[in-house]
């Protein structure tokens, strides 16, 4: 195999592993409020299960082996053997995080997981898998195992029949393996003789792989070509379960192969091959001429699970009856004689692989695989390559305009409305509409990812900060396009900072004010009119007016006398350089605050306001369009050139009158807006579309706001009307280009020019003396 | 138009000449993606005066260089009888706009001579070698790479 299949695997591998830790933190936190049940934890063991065996697979030893100890405890809380309690819940959830930082740190995306904080976890893990006394033996000598009365050590002294290996078992194999499924005579007796197990002879293995097996994508053929590697091997496949090909159901499994394997092999060898797919399969190890050597080869979680264990169904003497006239095949032949039928009933789900979690299928053993299937028929879908959507986004984009151009030309024909080719084209028309709701439906993506992460946030912040925090959160289901959605994390991380750190009170202050010890924090989404609005609502104590208006006015923000609403006082935070914490902590109040959210939801097109009640608490409330792949824009014409300016930051337009005009100098101009003297930008000429400095009354001026804050008015010659257009950047085949922010193409398949407000603003103050800025050509 | 010259023995390389006033020059065919009439332009501002602007290729926003004012030489407002060849640079495609093309001309690598010294303006820094075709014609060859305007040239014009 080649370097770069491998590493496309990998790369699927880590997505999944995201989605992975999605779902384990929903479940975790499902639990933690009291709404799990069984199934939620067998979710999350699922989860840990699948990151560690994907993991495994690409030698992430780290996370193999952190996963190993979360798995674990998980599968004790699954068997009912563990109380699953707050304390376990909150350890759980801190795993989650560290489990997070070990995938990321397996990716490369993220630093070296903090080697203490995981150990540490690992020992709280342990303890609570395995009690006090347990987790300090699982440190100690292994000597000590088989004076232990708990679980998880016995079967070590299985390993030690062989001398071999028995180093790197501790950390991986031993906990995995139960006492409960071994009974003591068994146990007497290997233990007492544990080379009368002569592991030379070999081992019997009867391996009957349940559908999930191939729906995870798992071949048979390389287990037993695992196998040969071992030692001889012969392979007898049992398919008398394979019902007639009208009845055949292609992802159901019917399949057994019992394999003899010849030489000096431990059992811990030939458990190794089928480490990850054991949750998946029916598997019985016998030692060759001698007793079983482990009596009960499934996993822990079988016999929990299965009212009826899947023993039974392998009457091994059956099995061996069945042998009694095996084909002695040559070690490589098994590969290529994995007959037929395995192919079919591998290929079906291996085609479909982005569904994951296959449906519920109706196995040969229903009592093994029924309760290992997942409960819930997940939706399917499908991984697309985001270069592809956005291709299919272009295309349509392009569709739109040539279906405006077309209706364009055939209004111009002069053809009456009523004629077939008008209705045709209004038909095209809704559908094109159709089609390019549809395909930005593709890319739209529920705020859930982001969302998911701040819990963690919200834990780890209030650690820090040494308050109790109940993060609430409504609307994960809000969809965005997915532009936007990666743009939410940063401004709704630095809200959620700033409500717990300066927001809430520590408990013992609202205890004091007569409040719950936890404070909450509500993170909500909605669709608002076209737009996904965010709030960010705690009930701490709310905005301290008094406070805020006198560090505005130490820092000269406002003027000592100003007459400010409380809403206007409350929106001083936004203002840059205003930070109310009066230490600067680890968590917010770098002075940096709430400035820099408000510039990149601005950037992003969005706004940010603020609602706040004395002692009660506030509430953060941002906008955002729904993509950053369409703009709503005012379409404006200036020396003779068609231009756009994003409606956001446009506060009002007028027509100027002559007395509101007043020079400052040469050229420089101000217009008086409401009280307020603006700076005018001349659009035309500050473009460099014009030399000459026309007159200033002649246009329109459209009042805009920067994302700094501050007020422009921009003149044009006409203001041509609303619309929505489709970005384009000018980047992709060109450069960036001062003072335009992208490009777009209009109904008339001409392109305009968006205007970048705050760099118009800038060269518009810089230059407005000199119109130094030629045009092209 | 004249007639496609395919007699140069080892025919290594297919070019698309083209003419700028008096002048041939060539790319690379590989290079050129379409060839289509002159469309207005929509300006750039702070651009280099050889940049026209950009124009609408099927959805995609293509900055259009005249080639002659790139190469300095004298140049006219364009007409429809221009044409705008559509080159791939590098991950880029930009428009060239030229007078008209004039041929395909097949040669080896070998048939293509340094540029001579003589020619010491501004237009060496764009031609690779040049090398005669039939009929006693000179042939520049153009490398793309150059033409793009540099980061610091663009804000200097």
């Amino acid at each position: 195999m080649s370097d770069d299949p491998f590493e496309a695997i990998k790369v699927t591998f880590f997505q999944e592993c995201s989605e992975l830790l999605g779902d384990l933190e929903t479940n975790l936190l499902a639990l933690e409020n009291g709404e799990g049940d069984i199934e939620t934890i067998n979710a999350v063991f699922r989860a840990v299960h699948s990151v560690k065996g994907g993991a495994g697979a690409f030698g992430l030893e780290d996370l193999v082996r952190f996963a190993h100890v979360f798995e674990t405890l998980m599968d004790e809380l699954r068997s009912g053997r563990k109380e699953c309690d707050d304390v376990t819940i909150k350890t759980l959830l801190r795993a989650s995080d560290v489990l997070a930082d070990h995938i990321g740190a397996a990716q490369g995306v993220a630093p070296p997981v903090d080697a203490a904080r995981s150990a540490g976890l690992v020992a709280e893990l342990e303890v609570l898998t395995h009690g006090q006394a347990a987790a300090a033996a699982a440190a100690a000598p292994v000597a000590a195992a088989a004076d232990e009365d708990d679980f998880g050590f016995t079967p070590l002294t299985l390993d030690l029949a062989d001398f071999g290996a028995p180093v790197e078992l501790p950390s991986l194999e031993l906990p995995s393996l139960e006492l409960p499924s071994l009974d003591l005579p068994d146990l007497a007796a290997l233990t007492s003789a544990p080379l009368a197990a002569p592991s030379a002879a070999g081992w019997r293995i009867v391996f009957r792989p349940h559908p999930r097996l191939y729906a995870s994508a798992n071949d048979v053929s390389l287990l037993l070509r695992e196998l040969t590697r071992l030692g001889q091997t012969s392979v007898e496949l049992d398919a008398s379960g394979l019902p007639s090909l009208e009845a055949l159901e292609a992802e159901d499994a019917h399949l057994i192969w019992t394999i003899v394997l010849t030489g000096d092999v431990s059992e811990a060898a030939v458990r190794d091959v089928f480490d990850f797919v054991e949750m998946d399969c029916d598997l019985s190890i016998t030692a060759l001429g001698g007793a079983p050597a482990s009596v009960e080869a499934d996993l822990p979680p079988l016999p929990v699970l299965d009212a009826a264990p899947a023993e039974p169904e392998f009457d091994i003497a059956a099995l061996l009856a069945k042998a009694a006239a095996p084909v002695e095949a040559p070690a490589p032949a098994p590969v290529v004689a994995a007959p037929e039928p395995a192919v079919v009933a591998a290929q079906a789900p291996v085609a479909a692989p982005a569904a994951p979690a296959p449906k519920p299928v109706a196995p040969a053993a229903p009592a093994a695989a029924a309760p290992s299937s997942p409960a819930a028929v997940a939706p399917v879908t499908i991984r697309v390559d985001l270069d592809r959507v956005d291709r299919l986004i272009n295309v349509v984009g392009e569709l739109v305009i040539q279906q405006a151009m077309l209706a364009q030309r055939v209004m111009e024909s002069g053809l009456a409305r009523s004629s077939d080719i008008a209705l045709g084209l209004e038909d095209l028309e809704l559908l094109t509409r159709d089609i390019q709701d549809s395909v930005m439906a593709i890319r739209a993506q529920p705020v859930k990812s982001v969302f998911q992460r701040m819990p963690r946030l919200v834990r780890e912040v209030a650690e820090m900060t040494g308050k109790r925090v109940r993060l609430v959160t409504a609307g994960e289901d809000t969809e965005v396009d997915k532009t936007v959605v990666e743009r939410l994390a940063e401004p709704i991380t630095h809200m959620l900072r700033n409500a717990i750190d300066h927001g809430l009170e520590s408990p013992e202050e609202r205890e004091a004010a007569g409040k719950p010890a936890e404070g909450t924090v509500r993170l909500a989404a909605l669709h608002r009119s076209g737009r996904i609005v965010i709030e960010i609502s705690d009930d701490g104590k709310g905005i301290n007016r008094p406070r805020v208006r006198g560090i505005a006015v130490d820092r000269g923000l406002i003027a000592e006398d100003a007459v400010l609403t409380d809403d206007e006082v409350d929106n001083l935070i936004f203002l840059p350089g205003f930070s109310t914490a009066e230490t600067v902590t680890d968590v917010s109040g770098r002075g940096v605050g709430m400035d820099v959210v408000r510039r990149s939801i601005q950037a992003l097109g969005g706004r940010i306001s603020i609602s706040s009640n004395p002692g009660k608490g506030s509430t953060f409330t941002l906008s955002l369009p729904l993509t950053l792949a369409v703009l709503d824009g005012m379409v404006v014409s200036a020396a003779e050139q068609t231009l756009v300016a994003p409606l956001s930051a446009i506060v009002e337009s007028l027509t100027p009158r002559v007395e509101d005009i007043h020079h400052v100098g040469g050229h420089d101009a101000v217009i008086r807006f409401r009280d307020e003297f603006v700076p005018m930008v001349d659009v035309g000429r500050v473009m460099g579309f014009r030399d000459d400095a026309t007159t200033l009354t002649g246009g329109v001026v459209m009042i805009v706001e920067t994302e700094a804050g501050s007020r422009a008015a921009l003149l044009v010659d006409a203001i041509n009307g609303q619309r929505q257009v489709v970005i384009k950047s000018l980047e992709t085949h060109y450069r960036h280009v001062d003072g335009v922010s992208a490009a777009t193409i209009l109904g008339d398949g001409s392109v305009a020019l968006i205007l970048d407000i705050d760099a118009l603003v800038t060269a518009g103050r810089r230059k407005s003396n000199r119109p130094e800025l030629k045009m092209a050509s | 138009m004249t007639e496609v010259t395919s007699n140069v023995a080892g025919t290594d390389r297919e070019l698309i000449a083209f003419r700028i006033g008096e002048q041939e020059f060539c790319v690379d065919i590989m290079n050129v993606r379409e060839i289509r009439g002159w469309t207005p332009a929509t300006p750039l501002p702070r651009s280099p005066s050889y940049m026209k602007g950009v124009i609408n290729l099927r959805g995609i926003v293509l900055p259009i260089i005249d080639l002659g004012a790139r190469f300095g030489l004298a140049t006219a407002e364009p007409t429809a009888r221009h044409v705008i060849m559509v080159a791939h640079i590098g991950k880029r495609l930009v428009g060239l706009l030229v007078d008209a093309v004039s041929d395909i001309v097949q040669l080896t690598d070998s048939t293509i001579q340094p540029t001579p010294d003589v020619a010491s303006d501004h237009v060496k820094t764009f031609v690779k070698g040049i090398f005669a075709v039939e009929g006693g014609r000179m042939i520049s060859l153009i490398d793309l790479e150059h033409v793009l305007p540099a980061e610091s040239e663009a804000e200097a014009a």
